[in-house]
């Protein structure tokens, strides 16, 4: 029963932030209220015990992708006006888009065949069982092959990101040393003569 | 004690309404980035329920993959968004139209 209620409390949350992330004006505050929605599914994924998952989630999401995702908000300079044009009118197509989706996936999900299908389980596991070794026993024996693969995306991520931010510095004056070493004497200095000034 | 439908359909309904999000704010590039994210959320919670449901560890691992997968893309999208902010001043997305698409 407690469980029930921490359950429905932090899908609550997550709803209302989610709606929140999609509705407010400025883009900072949609980033914060995407961070209340990760923090509230992470929870969520607690009550689920995928605990390690649920901590990747606080740690990855809200520390790297949406601290990222701030940092571009607020690094761009961005005129809020013309963006929110056209909201209202196509509100009415989105909610009866999401509606028609919610009913449509509502009718197939609380028909009751999962719930048969797949009974509550809960406390099979016992408090001793660790979820990290689990989760890390399928991944190097079994998802090896794929785990690796998750590597080398992220190395092209890193490197398309900084290969797509970099910008080639232009106004800057470096010397070219290949210009350099052919230079003579005679090309850059120039003796004039010229009489002395009388004071 | 959870049962899976109640799950089931708190994605379901996170699920849409990240696609009504990205209907209602098809200007600016930063949130549709966010409601991809709301919408790759709901699938890794389904992907969880499932897991835990069914009691098999491997849901989990494909949740793992797609936490990957998607920092990576958003990383990706932030960068190509700030180099179009650089280049066009803005990102509204109906004034990126330089191929007429």
């Amino acid at each position: 029963m407690i469980v029930q209620a921490i359950f429905y409390f932090f899908a609550a949350v997550l709803v209302l932030s989610a709606a929140l992330v999609i509705t407010v004006r400025n883009p900072v505050h949609a980033a914060l209220f995407l961070v209340l929605a990760f923090f509230s599914s992470a929870a969520i994924w607690l009550l689920l015990e995928a605990e390690f998952l649920a901590i990747a989630l606080v740690l990855v999401y809200v520390g790297a992708v949406m601290v990222l995702f701030l940092f571009v908000v607020m690094m761009l300079d961005i005129n809020l006006a013309p963006l929110r044009e056209g909201f209202a009118r196509y509100l009415p197509l989105g909610i009866a888009v999401a509606l028609l989706m919610a009913v449509a996936m509502g009718l197939v999900v609380a028909s009751g065949y999962f719930d048969a299908r797949f009974p509550p389980r809960a406390g099979e596991a016992g408090p001793a069982a660790s979820n990290t070794l689990e989760l890390g026993h399928a991944m190097y024996t079994d998802f090896l092959y794929p785990f690796e693969i998750a590597g080398a995306i992220l190395l092209v991520a890193i490197i398309a990101a900084i290969a797509l931010t970099m910008r080639k510095p232009r106004t800057l004056k470096t010397p070219r040393p290949e210009k350099q070493i052919v230079a003579r004497r005679e090309e850059r200095v120039r003796l004039v003569k010229m009489e002395a000034e009388k004071r | 004690m959870l049962i899976l439908s109640d799950v089931l359909i708190l994605a379901a309904v996170l699920f849409c309404i990240s696609v009504a999000g990205i209907f209602i704010n098809r200007k600016n590039v930063i949130i549709l980035l966010m409601c991809i994210e709301l919408m790759l959320l709901s699938v890794n919670l389904n992907f969880i329920a499932f897991a835990h449901f069914l009691g098999d560890i491997a849901g989990q691992v494909f949740v793992f993959f797609i936490l990957t997968v998607a920092a990576a893309e958003s990383a990706i999208g932030l960068a190509i968004l700030v180099v179009v902010f650089r280049n066009r001043s803005t990102i509204n997305v109906s004034d990126l139209d330089t191929m007429r698409g």
